[in-house]
């Protein structure tokens, strides 16, 4: 019951965010940059929840922004599901516990999944600019980001609280 | 994780290969159709904030604003005087030098009025059949418009009938500007449900919910010319960009009801007849 609970309360906060971004955020640009809050949300889950939910939210989240955005089915759904996959990862590992890790880990998304849909829509010979993504709006877009992580990240622990995880790698115990 | 990946592969492959009609684009039509209401509650919610901010900041520069449009419309005064000496100017050397002006809308059109016959048989099909034909004086890729604006163009005629392409089809593609931000880009058809897109505007210009859009009278690239400058075709409702993409994406409202066509007006040029 607390786990249904759990994916309802996951599935309403990326919904919602990815309503949000296509609807209210995408269209705001500020000094050239548009914040993200679909990936922002995504880092926050991935980050409390783990890789698998991660790779899930990813998934769905992006699904809804491209059937919203009338963008090619499955673009945004493989870039978001490798980010939460990769920042799951990155939670269950080496971020965990460390109170840069939101923080950390959206600079570290935004450029990869800048690069990542460059390739893709490149990939898909839709007309690109190269020098236009990452010269004019990458740096607005991270420090918009940065800005947004903070209230996402504490409203998001605050939905999902970190879950005991018994199957996490303990500390290692030297024997003898 | 390697399912939920092969998975957005196999929707991107299947969704590039497939054609406009296939089931992949039928349900992406019926999703986007579902996620709008939302879309359109997130835009409501928002909107008030929007309004107050605007409103605020209007209140903030109302002062300056006054003392600035105070003296442009002084300017304005005097260049008005200016113009109107030109524009008659203009039309007396036009006729001297025998000028080829493209035709202007509505004065270089005759109006052919015609009830809608027959509707489209199914979601898939964006044509309607009127009542006259080339007896009328109609002819292949002749504008059909209505008080609202441009419906669509003439892609079939016979002597009694005529049948009209609706915008809305995904074969339509009209060179279109932005009125209120001089933006010029090509409005496409996506459907009964989807509206139309403003495609081709680079992301450099300002393109806002709520501007004008109006047909170009332009040719742009392998896109003929064929319908007259200045006809209303429909207003921004969404307006979205990528931070990869060159273009930005345009929603726009048409402002022509195709579900409630009863009647429409074909544009025959004076200069054919």
């Amino acid at each position: 019951m607390t786990a249904a609970l759990d994916a309802l309360k996951i599935g309403v906060v990326v919904f919602a965010a990815a309503v949000v971004q296509v609807s209210v955020v995408a269209p705001a640009q500020v000094l050239g940059g548009t914040a993200d809050l679909l990936l922002v949300t995504l880092v926050a889950v991935a980050l409390l929840r783990g890789a698998a939910v991660g790779a899930t939210a990813g998934f769905f989240g992006g699904l809804v922004a491209d059937l919203a955005t009338w963008e090619t089915l499955g673009l945004t759904s493989l870039l978001l599901t490798i980010a939460g996959y990769w920042i799951g990862r990155y939670g269950e590992t080496t971020g965990r516990d460390r109170a840069h890790a939101p923080l950390l880990s959206v600079v570290v998304v935004t450029i990869l999944h800048a690069l990542g849909s460059i390739l893709l829509h490149t990939v898909l010979g839709t007309p690109v600019s190269v020098g236009y993504a990452l010269g004019t709006t990458l740096l607005p877009t991270i420090v918009l980001n940065v800005l947004l992580t903070v209230p996402v990240y504490a409203l998001c622990r605050r939905l999902l609280p970190p879950l005991e995880r018994p199957d996490r790698a303990r500390e290692v115990n030297l024997l003898g | 994780m390697g399912g939920l990946v092969a998975l957005s592969l196999v929707l991107i492959t299947l969704y590039f290969r497939e054609p406009q009609e296939g089931p992949l684009h039928a349900a992406r039509s019926a999703g986007a159709l579902a996620v709008k209401p939302f879309q359109v509650g997130a835009e409501r919610v928002v909107r008030p904030f929007r309004d107050l901010y605007g409103y605020a900041a209007g209140l903030l520069q109302a002062k300056s604003e006054a003392d600035r449009l105070r003296a442009e419309v002084e300017r304005l005064r005097q260049e008005a005087t200016q113009y109107r000496t030109a524009f008659e100017e203009n039309k007396t050397l036009r006729t001297y030098v025998d000028f080829k002006a493209p035709r202007a809308f509505p004065n270089d059109y005759r109006p052919v009025f015609a009830a809608v016959l027959a509707y489209p048989p199914s979601a898939f099909e964006q044509q309607v059949v009127i009542a006259a034909g080339s007896d009328s004086g109609i002819e292949l890729n002749d504008p059909v418009v209505s008080p609202d604006g441009l419906v669509g163009r003439i892609t079939n005629v016979t002597p009694g009938t005529a049948q009209v392409t609706l915008l809305t089809d995904r074969s339509s593609s009209v060179a279109a500007i932005d009125l209120d931000h001089n933006a010029s880009g090509l409005i496409l058809g996506r459907g009964p449900d989807n509206g139309l897109v403003l495609d081709n505007v680079e992301k450099r210009y300002v393109v806002e919910p709520g501007d004008e859009i109006v047909t170009e009278g332009t040719q742009r690239g392998k896109w003929p010319s064929l319908y007259p400058r200045g006809i209303r075709i429909g207003t921004v409702s969404f307006v979205n960009q990528t931070s990869s993409e060159i273009f930005k994406r345009i929603q726009v409202e048409p402002a022509v009801d195709f579900g409630a066509l009863r009647a429409v007006v074909v544009l025959v040029p004076r200069d054919r007849e």
